[in-house]
């Protein structure tokens, strides 16, 4: 007991110097207050070039998508100017049956617009459900629903939907028609992709902690788990909505496109039939194409940024390997100025 | 300096003034001004929080650090058995390479997750000697691979296992035994134990302790368990914020630590059989009136009711 | 104040492999008892079963038998919603314990609001400032905005206890609080848990593999090897005076400046004749089997 000294008179003073038995925290760098209570700024993320870029575009076509039709003509009106390019009464040109194609293609960026939203909201409903409620709830329903994502994922996607809408009378293959199709075959890989993560969320102990606090189960989903998956659900949505544009313009393409909307496949389908490229009429099957590239361009940007945010260690990447350059340059000069200080230093040190 | 073994002083390794910066917005001194005389045979604690600094300065020694950290001043001599004395700011990446795990070796922390899982331990253990030793034999390799691995205590009939069959404790074995292989002056371990159980702990503590008194390599430990590095290291270095605040021997810092830092770590590990010191003793107290009990009668008597 | 008897605790897990079925058994016959102002330490290594024991307590597992019985100082038996009131628990790792998407006001808000412990929102947040301030964390109005990640391991695992303590547990199942935590600031949360022990008279299971806090924190130490409790009796007694080979090899296994060398000399004991299948029990101050039913062990039942 008498080896006991040491400590206790070095704890005495430690405690003096830094007080570390008292059970206070410190409060190490106070925060102003009045900061934003939950995470959603987090959820922002940080504005780059390429963000911009992204954003542009998207709003840009939207916007052209959303009020453009109010601006335009009729665009079925029929006129005896077939096949005119671009003039200042028609900035786009005719088709062959005189119509305008700027206003056809104001209203097909809408159709198109609509089909992606509807398809990007029910593809991610879906995946979230089969995804995250499966992986949330585990044993027999996650199997089930891990069984169901995998047969929809090896059903070869286009094939199928060329099969669905041409069985669907053309009568009743409406806009919804088609969203639903292209949904149904398009959910698998997002639930999996969010499954994994929810996998992973639902092990970590705050979850638990929130089971064990008597959190009900709809409460554990929503609140904990599910913001730390918005991100992942958010770039899902973005490609959900690429992958449902492209889908219905190559399903309107081959003539198997809604009814009762005209969308930018739509418009590619009668360019096709017009011989619009053999006639050399760039005006009507370009703008549609373009706009189809653009669009997705725009979201891949924008998904970009949300890998981001997933993934935090892709922000600073730019930066870091600046620095990493900087540092490394600044250490070989250094090494650099050893080696010519060479043999003395080597004397010196051994002393 | 002096070490507690009292043997010649034989230095292996000089680190003097060492400063290694982060280059971030603003730049961060992560180990300043570090002085430091490695013996050999010697085991040498190095001390400290998370945060302190003290993996940073044993990459650094190793130039194993990865930009945007850089080593931005200091000198860091190895003296090599042979006599030469070897800077290893100055080496060239070939001759860099070679140096490592030649002459100075690593056990990384969390190393018992670096096996790679798809080769078996065998294997593994050819690639790092072949690397290093090309023209080896292959009936050289087998013995020396066998013979790592008796050292550490692993039975050599692992040598065909995968990493997943070993255990924890196996698998940082295996590790020190991979460190070991070609017989270097200096092994730096950083953390070797700190995810195992005390029990397997100190088993690899006796290993390490009886390796060095064996092949007489020395040893820079690295861990935030103070108790744990006066038990087994000659010198213990005790960073703070980047700074080594006190280097001293281990019954010297145990008896009489400078350093108000120094003290203040070893007041937070409450002694095993000595007295409390400043640690509150919870429980009931005495004074106040007992607490209803529902299985009154059925309860083991407390400490104090059976005084 | 609320009681905690475990009895004859067992929980088998089966590994499935190929077609194989194997039984692990986790925890195999243990029985526990928590009571108010008391703290009961579970020391062994991992695998030993301790934390399984910790999941069941809290329900996170279902025992494959052998009960858990919490009572009331009324001797009212406490079950489902209540029992998530009166058992609650510290999680080992701060960082992974807290969601990081919400503020620290949210973590003891929702326990408050789960168990109706407040009536509006305006008594909600009186509750949390008075929650975060009775673990030290103040200004409290200046940390209940913030997010975990702008805490520091000990803070975070500060607001843990609060969380804990939000519903008015009286039981507090630790489970290695500290062991993640920088060595400086774990005298400190231990210190605190202490404190409001002795306030609150909680009943404390502290789980840990570091003999020299269990020694100094805890008023008796439950030694679990391979499942089974191999020792049991009050702290310094186990401690000091070991019985059974396994905790001699652990008391020689943790570093004690006080009596170097210890850990690199030879083992005093042969490992392979370390056996789970008897218990030193020292307030009994006899042998008794372990693994077995407690109807079957000589000394454990009717105790």
């Amino acid at each position: 007991m008498t080896n006991l000294e040491p400590q206790t008179a070095a704890a005495a003073q430690a405690a003096q110097a830094v007080d570390p038995h008292v059970d206070a925290a410190p409060s190490e760098n106070p925060v102003p207050e009045g900061r934003p209570r939950a995470g959603w700024r987090s959820l922002v993320p940080t504005m780059t070039p390429w963000l911009a870029i992204g954003l542009i575009l998207v709003v840009g076509i939207s916007l052209f998508g959303l009020i453009g039709p109010y601006f335009v003509g009729d665009p079925r009106q029929i006129r005896d100017i077939g096949l005119t390019g671009p003039s200042g009464e028609f900035p786009l040109g005719t088709t062959q049956i005189g119509q305008d194609v700027l206003a056809q293609l104001a209203y097909a960026t809408r159709g198109s617009l609509q089909i992606g939203i509807i398809v990007g909201l029910l593809a991610t409903a879906l995946s979230a459900v089969f995804g995250i409620y499966g992986a949330y709830k585990g044993k027999f329903l996650d199997e089930s629903f891990s069984l169901l994502t995998n047969v929809f994922l090896v059903i070869p996607g286009l094939p199928l939907v060329i099969v669905i809408s041409g069985f669907v009378p053309r009568e009743s293959r409406g806009l919804w028609t088609i969203a639903v199709v292209l949904a149904i075959t398009s959910w698998a890989g997002a639930a999996r992709v969010l499954r994994a993560q929810t996998l992973s969320v639902r092990n970590r102990d705050f979850v638990a902690a929130s089971q064990v606090s008597g959190e009900r189960s709809w409460r554990v989903i929503v609140v904990e788990i599910l913001p730390n998956l918005l991100p992942l659900l958010a770039a899902q949505f973005v490609f959900a909505v690429i992958a449902a544009i492209l889908g219905e313009a190559g399903l309107a393409f081959i003539g198997l496109g809604a009814s009762n909307s005209s969308t930018l496949g739509t418009m590619l389908f009668y360019a096709q039939n017009g011989f619009a490229l053999a006639l050399g009429a760039w005006w009507w099957f370009v703008p549609p194409g373009l706009i189809i590239a653009l669009f997705g361009m725009g979201l891949s940007l924008v998904n970009f940024s949300i890998d981001e945010l997933i993934n935090p260690k892709l922000k600073n990447l730019r930066q870091h390997r600046k620095r990493a350059r900087r540092a490394a340059r600044l250490e070989r000069e250094l090494a650099r100025s050893t080696r010519r200080a060479g043999g003395d230093t080597a004397k010196e040190s051994v002393r | 300096m002096t070490t507690a073994t009292g043997a010649a002083l034989r230095p292996v390794l000089t680190v003097e003034d060492l400063t290694v910066v982060y280059e971030s917005e603003e730049p961060v001194t992560a180990v300043k001004n570090a002085d430091l005389t490695l013996h050999r045979g010697e085991i040498l604690g190095l001390a400290g929080e998370s945060g302190c600094g003290k993996t940073t300065l044993a990459y650094a020694v190793n130039r194993l650090h990865r930009p945007p950290a850089r080593i931005a001043s200091g000198r860091i001599t190895f003296h090599d058995k042979s006599g030469e004395d070897i800077d290893i700011l100055a080496l060239e990446d070939k001759e860099l390479r070679a140096f490592r795990w030649n002459k100075l070796s690593m056990v990384f922390q969390g190393a018992m997750n670096a096996l790679n899982p798809v080769t078996t331990v065998r294997a593994q253990l050819r690639d790092t000697l072949l690397a290093h030793r090309p023209g080896m034999s292959r009936k050289d390799v087998r013995e020396r691979s066998e013979d790592v691995l008796r050292r550490v205590g692993v039975d050599t009939r692992r040598l065909t296992s995968y990493p997943h069959e070993l255990s924890g404790g196996m698998r940082q074995r295996v590790m020190i035994a991979m460190a070991m292989l070609l017989e270097p002056q200096i092994m730096i371990m950083d953390e070797p134990t700190t995810a195992l159980d005390v029990v397997v702990q100190r088993d690899i503590l006796r290993e390490i302790v009886r390796l060095r008194d064996e092949l007489d390599f020395a040893v820079v430990f690295i861990t935030h368990d103070l108790p744990l590095l006066l038990e087994i290291s000659d010198r213990i270095a005790v960073m703070l914020a980047g700074e080594i605040v006190e280097l001293e021997s281990a019954q010297r810092l145990y008896r009489g630590a400078a350093h108000p830092y120094t003290r203040r770590l070893l007041g937070s590990f409450p002694s095993l059989s000595g007295s409390r010191g400043a640690f509150i003793r919870t429980g009931v107290d005495e004074t106040a009136p007992p607490l209803p009990r529902p299985y009154a009668g059925q309860r083991p008597p407390t400490t104090e009711e059976r005084a | 104040m609320t009681s905690v008897r475990v009895t004859d605790l067992v929980k088998d897990y089966s590994i499935r492999t190929g077609l194989k079925r194997t039984r692990l058994r986790a925890v195999d016959h243990v029985n526990l008892e928590l009571v108010p102002g008391r703290t009961v330490a579970l020391v062994g290594e991992s695998g030993s079963g301790k934390s399984t024991i910790a999941k069941i307590l809290t329900h996170m597992e279902t025992p494959t038998s052998g009960s858990v019985d919490v009572r009331l100082d009324d001797g009212t038996a406490v079950h489902k919603a209540r029992y998530r009131r009166e058992v609650q628990m510290v999680f080992q790792d701060p960082f992974a314990s807290l969601n990081p998407f919400h503020s620290i006001e949210h973590h003891i808000a929702r326990p408050l609001r789960i168990h109706k412990r407040t009536a509006n929102a305006a008594e909600t947040r009186q509750r949390v400032l008075e929650m975060l301030e009775r673990v030290n964390l103040t200004p409290a109005s200046n940390f209940a905005p913030r997010r975990p990640h702008e805490l520091s391991g000990g803070q975070r695992q500060r607001v843990a206890i609060a969380r804990a303590l939000a519903p008015g547990a009286q039981v507090l199942i630790a489970d290695e609080p500290v062991s993640m935590l920088d060595v400086s600031i774990r005298l400190g949360v231990l210190n605190l848990l202490g404190r409001l022990q002795r306030e609150d008279s909680l009943a404390v299971l502290y789980i840990t593999h570091d003999l020299a806090t269990a020694r100094h924190f805890s008023d008796e130490i439950t030694v679990l090897y391979r499942g089974r409790v191999v020792e049991r009796g009050p702290s310094d007694a186990v401690i000091l005076d070991p019985h059974h080979e396994y905790t001699k090899l652990l008391a020689l296994a943790a570093p004690d400046p006080e009596r170097p060398g210890r850990v690199t000399s030879a083992d005093p004991v042969d490992r392979a004749a370390i056996d789970n299948s008897r218990c030193y029990d020292h307030f009994a101050g006899e042998w008794v089997e372990a693994g077995v039913p407690s109807g079957d062990a000589v000394g454990t039942a009717g105790r």
